[in-house]
């Protein structure tokens, strides 16, 4: 197509100007999003007004002050009603374990992509309120990310699908019961040859054998499965490589030099939080590790990049042949282009023999794959830094082929009964298959699912499904290990799990899903039965079910002839989104509202571009656009993405549902609806229309402003460990300690404190949720996002640094510093916020009235106000998520982080209980506890020995403006990269083509 | 032109104008009087329950200790109300025909809680621990009273923060040993104050600085 240069509106960012701004920075400025480089009329609407309030309210003078008048009188009234009697429901026979008002854990999984991850769910009184990760299971070591903390919220979700509908109509489980053992009628004497079974990526060994069981029963039935984010190029990519289906697993702790193709093993993933842990355990500056990593979309791996390049599609694969090439990969030296990138990375990896890693992502096609692979196996690091073991999950691999070939015999009317378990198929499969419409051609369509959704409206029979939470399965991880799920509660909505679902097509249609699992375990578990099963379910995972390694030998393989047939032109990526993932947590307000980590976007998906895209297309951010591809229209907001490969355009799917719930309809576009089965991860040659509207979009990256000061300190291990005073010179030095009018304050018998590295962070927003969940923190809408009025008491900002189109990129948390000379404390007229005797900055929310006056003298703009009934007071089952130990604020209140002071006063009644004092360690708060990377320690600062005081202690601590002698408790580490000596810092703007 | 008004509306000005201030925080006083009054802190007022339980009968005169009902109180922030099958133990032998205890045999028939009456509530702002208080020697009988004494169980103190306060300021004047923390009518052996400090000492109470912290009680 033809790109025009158009003459720029005021409204949208000039990515020219931009240019030359930055153009005129020199050193190591720092900017946060365009629109902050230029100084937009929109950014300083933000920033002079720090909460958007509306321009025309419809009121006038008079009105407002009889209004005002009137609500003097009634908030006066609303004191003067007495309590209600409350009344007191104990138990008739009480459980054993549960001691009303004491929180139990039990260890159970959340699947993510159908892979396992080991979780603790906490729970009062038999209501699950929160979810973490579990010490002991190989994926998660004890870190969680955004899906695991947000999943409560969807069991709580008052949208699920509540009932057993068959064509609408309530029915019980034993009609259905009934229509299955007719169907099964129909099918024995042809073999099954017209039943299709749908489902995800099943790694749970009991449903696998069941399955099995019943397609040993009718030979001819067939069994799909479907992840729009599956992993099929993995395993093609193995096949390449080794000739067998092979799951890699990585050590990134055992690996200096890293070499990431468009792997976002940092930000997503069912292993993330494991690959997190290894890969931070090497960010320290006497052990550095160093990551190179190019891809044609920025993510958080890219960001903890010490060299990242954006590089399209296309250039990804020749430059993994580059550097294949470069390590002595055989046979295809040949035709490698040279570039000087790729040899200083081939030289890195090459020194660093055995103790490399070369990480192809699922995105990429399975010829880069195996040339990972048959890097890895040049360098001597299989079996050091990587091993495969078989994979856990048990369909074909080739699931889309495997789907193709379902469309085509539902549309030949060869199906007469589908049953679908799980997914969205209607909704996430490939457009080009047209799912939907083929499957209206089956006679008898059964779905289990946890929504009413798109599927749901077109199936016969809809079973309520039960939530993870209330199922009893199993599951395994990336690595085999075997988690077997148990419920926290009894299903909500009387849902069924699949293995139920699949009993009724077995010789024992009631038979319960403790029994199936139970029995499939029976005879499998070392030692005595009932002991391993119990401490299965303890530990949260089956001793001894991890695979063992298989031995690999690379064979040749031909490269993929792809790599050249693909357009330069505009190429559109599509990529689950950050924070809904594939459509399944649209409906989770939580993760909708969660600022998405590099777009910082809000409820939208949008097309990303490079400045240089934008530029030659004549679009900005906001700008709609129209995306077609082979004869498919969409419509899209534009956002212009810092460090996109300059050619590609990135689309996030799961937007765009119409039956997805009332959190989820009507936010976004549907990427699906380009997304074909040829081409489902980069669609070349993507046309792009400009429209003349625009689309407001809700972004959190520039509702709080610094000021141009330089928040986020980095620095090169090399610098560092030369002179480690360089950090503390970043800044303005703090006043002395008596360089101040404020009283000292009385120190009590602890002072609490918190460290949060920078070098470890990256950014995935698992603490955000985890504080969202822990700290009963409501969610407040689009609209109210784009006044500013997200909720969060975390935020994560992201700053860049350096050119347009390959900025680094770094992320920081900010939340409540608790400053020992707090400038909010001094303003509340009402004493609503006061210091606590241990340093923490209490917010008392009954005596607060609202004026406000303590987030306007905030200088770090962390206290969020409740402008409206934000949190649900009416939704019985939304009330249910509340965590018992927190209170939930209503409107017109001011909220904070308050350091989790209900975990503190937990351990301290423990500890009192003792007459011991409180042991390091001993209190974690929500946001520690979810980190995958533990980039932040808390503790107490008046011991030498305590972890958070370690931290502290290190050079390359600073805290947070502290020239204007706030004292803030919360510190930070800088961030340490570690660039090769062989590729100069000068050598990174070359990349510029503008 | 004659005066419109008399000379008596001086007067009638006058204290009307002073009155009015008077009028004013008589107002305020009886606003006060109310919010402190038992009409709206329900002190002191006898709540009818479910079952007529008889504290009097169960402590004062079988000497029950409070922990064999309320078996959380040392371990948890909630001292729990005992659920029927506490009471079974008992009634399944005597007064297992009473018609007293139908609601209690009702109960226990059909799976259903009794619905008792909650005596003393807190605001849900306010987060208060029973174990903390108990390991630390405050007696049941400071916050609860003489239910020994109580047919009916009432609210002894105001609960209002106030009161809360006197004892975070002073913790040594209701702390006992800890062989009288379930003793109804203790009464310290010697000189209060001192056996007071002592026990403060002994059990490590934090001092009031830090009791009196708002995160203390409100989170």
């Amino acid at each position: 197509m033809k790109f025009t240069v158009d003459s720029r509106r005021s409204t949208g960012v000039d990515i020219g100007a931009a240019r030359t701004k930055l153009g005129e920075l020199h050193g190591r400025e720092y900017w946060r999003s365009l629109e902050e480089l230029l100084e937009t009329d929109d950014f300083r609407e933000h920033l002079h007004r720090e909460f958007r309030v509306p321009i025309d309210s419809g009121v006038d003078r008079r009105e407002l002050l009889t209004l005002m008048g009137a609500s003097i009188a009634l908030a006066g009234l609303t004191g003067c009603t007495r309590q209600p009697t409350e009344r007191i429901y104990p138990y008739v026979k009480p459980p054993e374990e549960i001691v009303p008002g004491e929180p139990l854990f039990y260890a159970t999984a959340h699947l993510h992509e159908g892979y396992a991850r080991g979780v603790l769910a906490k729970s009062y009184e038999g209501r699950p309120i929160k979810v973490d990760g579990n010490d002991l299971h190989p994926a998660s070591l004890g870190g969680s990310d955004v899906f695991a903390q947000a999943s409560i919220l969807n069991m709580y979700d008052p949208d699920r699908s509540q009932t057993l509908t068959e064509r609408g109509q309530i029915r019980p489980w034993s009609a259905l019961l009934a229509a299955v053992k007719l169907t099964l009628e129909q099918e024995r004497p042809r073999r099954g040859s017209g039943l299709r079974f749908l489902t995800t990526t099943v790694t749970s060994p009991t449903l696998q054998a069941q399955i099995a069981a019943v397609l040993a029963e009718l030979p001819d039935a067939k069994w799909i499965a479907w992840e729009p984010t599956g992993r099929e190029n993995v395993f093609a990519g193995t096949k390449l490589a080794f000739g067998q289906e092979l799951q890699p697993v990585y050590a990134f702790d055992k690996a200096d030099v890293v070499l990431s193709l468009e792997a976002d093993f940092l930000g997503s993933g069912p292993s993330m939080p494991r690959h997190v842990r290894d890969f931070v355990s090497r960010r320290r500056a006497e052990t550095m590790n160093r990551l190179y990593v190019v891809e044609s979309t920025p993510t958080l791996t890219g960001a903890r990049a010490d060299h990242r390049r954006p590089l399209t599609p296309a250039a990804i694969e020749s430059f993994a042949a580059s550097v294949a090439a470069g390590v002595g990969v055989g046979g295809i030296s040949a035709g490698a282009p040279a570039d000087a990138f790729a040899d200083a990375v081939a030289a890195d990896l090459k020194s660093h023999a055995g103790a490399s890693l070369v990480v192809a992502g699922e995105t990429q096609p399975p010829a880069v794959h195996a040339l990972a692979h048959a890097m890895n196996a040049a360098l001597g690091n299989v079996g050091k830094t990587v091993r495969y073991v078989g994979s856990a999950a048990d369909t074909p691999a080739a699931q889309t082929a495997a789907l193709a070939e379902l469309v085509g015999e539902m549309a030949d009317g060869r199906v007469s009964t589908l049953v679908i378990l799980g997914g969205n198929p209607a909704f996430n499969t490939p457009a080009d298959l047209d799912f939907g419409k083929a499957m209206q051609k089956v006679g008898l369509r059964i779905r289990l699912g946890l929504y009413n959704d798109e599927t749901s409206r077109l199936c016969h029979w809809n079973v309520a499904e039960a939530h993870a939470l209330e199922s009893w399965s199993d599951a395994r991880a990336e690595d085999g290990t075997v988690t077997i799920l148990q419920p926290l509660i009894a299903p909500l909505f009387s849902g069924k799990t699949a293995h139920e679902l699949l009993a009724a097509f077995s010789a024992e249609p009631e038979k319960s899903a403790h029994d199936i699992v139970r029995d499939q375990w029976r005879g499998k578990l070392p030692g005595d039965f009932e002991a391993a099963w119990q401490k299965s379910l303890h530990d949260g995972l089956v001793d001894g079910s991890a695979f063992p390694s298989r031995p690999v030998a690379v064979r040749s393989f031909p490269l993929d002839p792809r790599a050249s047939t693909l357009d330069p032109s505009l190429t559109l990526l599509f990529r689950p989104d950050p924070t809904i993932w594939d459509g399944s947590y649209a409906n989770n307000g939580w993760l909708q509202e969660l600022a998405k980590p590099m777009t910082k976007l809000t409820w939208d998906n949008a097309a990303l571009m490079a400045p240089a895209t934008a530029e030659k297309l004549g679009v900005t951010t906001e700008d709609v656009v129209e995306l077609s591809f082979a004869g498919r229209r969409v419509e899209a907001p534009v956002w212009v993405m810092p460090g996109q490969a300059e050619g590609c355009v990135t689309i996030h799917f799961g937007y765009g549902r119409t039956r997805g719930g009332r959190v989820a309809d009507g936010t976004g576009f549907n990427a699906y609806a380009l997304r074909e089965s040829r081409t489902l991860w980069a669609a070349p040659g993507v046309e792009i229309r400009k429209t003349l509207r625009r689309y407001p979009l809700a972004t959190t990256q520039h509702q709080h402003s610094m000021e141009g000061r330089a928040p986020v300190r980095a620095v090169t291990a090399a610098a560092y460990l030369e002179n480690p005073g360089v950090v503390a010179h970043m800044g303005e030095p703090p006043p002395g300690p008596h360089d101040t009018m404020y009283p000292q304050l009385p120190r009590g018998s602890y002072a609490w404190g918190m460290a949060i590295d920078l070098s470890t962070c990256v950014g995935c927003n698992a603490c955000v949720i985890a504080c969202q969940s822990e700290n009963n923190i409501p969610i407040v809408g689009k609209e109210q996002v784009q006044r500013g009025r997200a909720m969060q008491w975390i935020r994560i900002d992201r700053y860049y640094k350096g050119s347009l189109d390959a900025p680094e990129t770094f992320h920081q948390p900010v939340t409540c510093m608790h400053c020992e000379n707090a400038p909010c404390e001094v303003v509340c007229p009402v004493n609503a916020t006061v210091h606590s005797a241990e340093g923490l900055n209490q917010m008392v929310y009954n005596r607060c009235v609202g004026t406000r006056y303590c987030s306007n003298n905030c200088p770090y703009k962390v206290r969020r106000f409740n402008f409206f009934l934000y949190s649900d007071f009416t939704t019985e089952i939304k009330k249910m998520v509340n965590n018992p130990e927190v209170t939930v604020r209503s409107r017109g209140v001011m909220e904070k982080c308050s350091y989790c002071v209900q975990r503190i006063n937990r351990a301290r009644y423990a500890a009192e209980k003792e007459n011991r004092p409180i042991k390091d360690g001993e209190i974690v708060t929500a946001c520690e506890q979810a980190c995958p990377a533990r980039a932040i320690t808390f503790g107490n600062v008046d011991d030498p020995e305590s972890r958070v005081s370690r931290a502290k202690a290190e050079k390359r601590g600073y805290g947070l403006l502290v020239e204007l002698g706030t004292r803030p408790r919360t510190s930070y580490l800088a961030s340490l990269s570690n660039p090769s000596p062989a590729l100069a810092p000068a050598e990174e703007p070359e990349k510029h083509k503008a | 032109m004659a005066q419109i008004f008399h000379r008596s509306t001086n007067t009638v000005s006058r204290v009307s104008v002073f009155g009015a201030v008077f009028f004013l925080g008589l107002l305020l006083w009886l606003f006060d009087a109310l919010n402190r009054s038992p009409y709206t802190t329900q002190q002191g007022v006898a709540r009818v329950q479910p079952v007529q339980f008889s504290h009097q009968h169960h402590v004062g005169a079988m000497g029950i200790d409070c922990r064999y009902c309320h078996t959380t109180v040392e371990r948890a922030s909630f001292a729990n109300i005992p659920p029927t099958k506490t009471c079974m133990n008992c009634h399944t032998q005597i007064w297992a025909q009473s018609p007293e205890l139908e609601p209690v045999r009702e109960s226990w028939r059909t799976d259903a809680s009794i619905p008792w009456v909650k005596v003393y509530d807190l605001p849900d702002y306010v987060y208060f621990n029973h174990s903390i208080h108990v390991a630390k020697g405050v007696g049941c009988e400071t916050c609860h009273g003489r239910v020994d004494r109580m047919p009916l169980v009432s609210q002894h103190p105001t609960l209002q923060m106030a009161w809360c306060l006197d004892c975070h300021r002073e913790p040594e004047k209701n702390l006992r040993p800890r062989d009288a923390i379930f003793t109804m009518g203790y009464v310290p052996a010697g000189n209060p104050e001192e056996i007071g400090k002592k026990l403060a000492a002994e059990y490590k109470i934090r001092p009031p600085m830090e009791l009196t912290d708002c995160t203390t009680c409100h989170r």
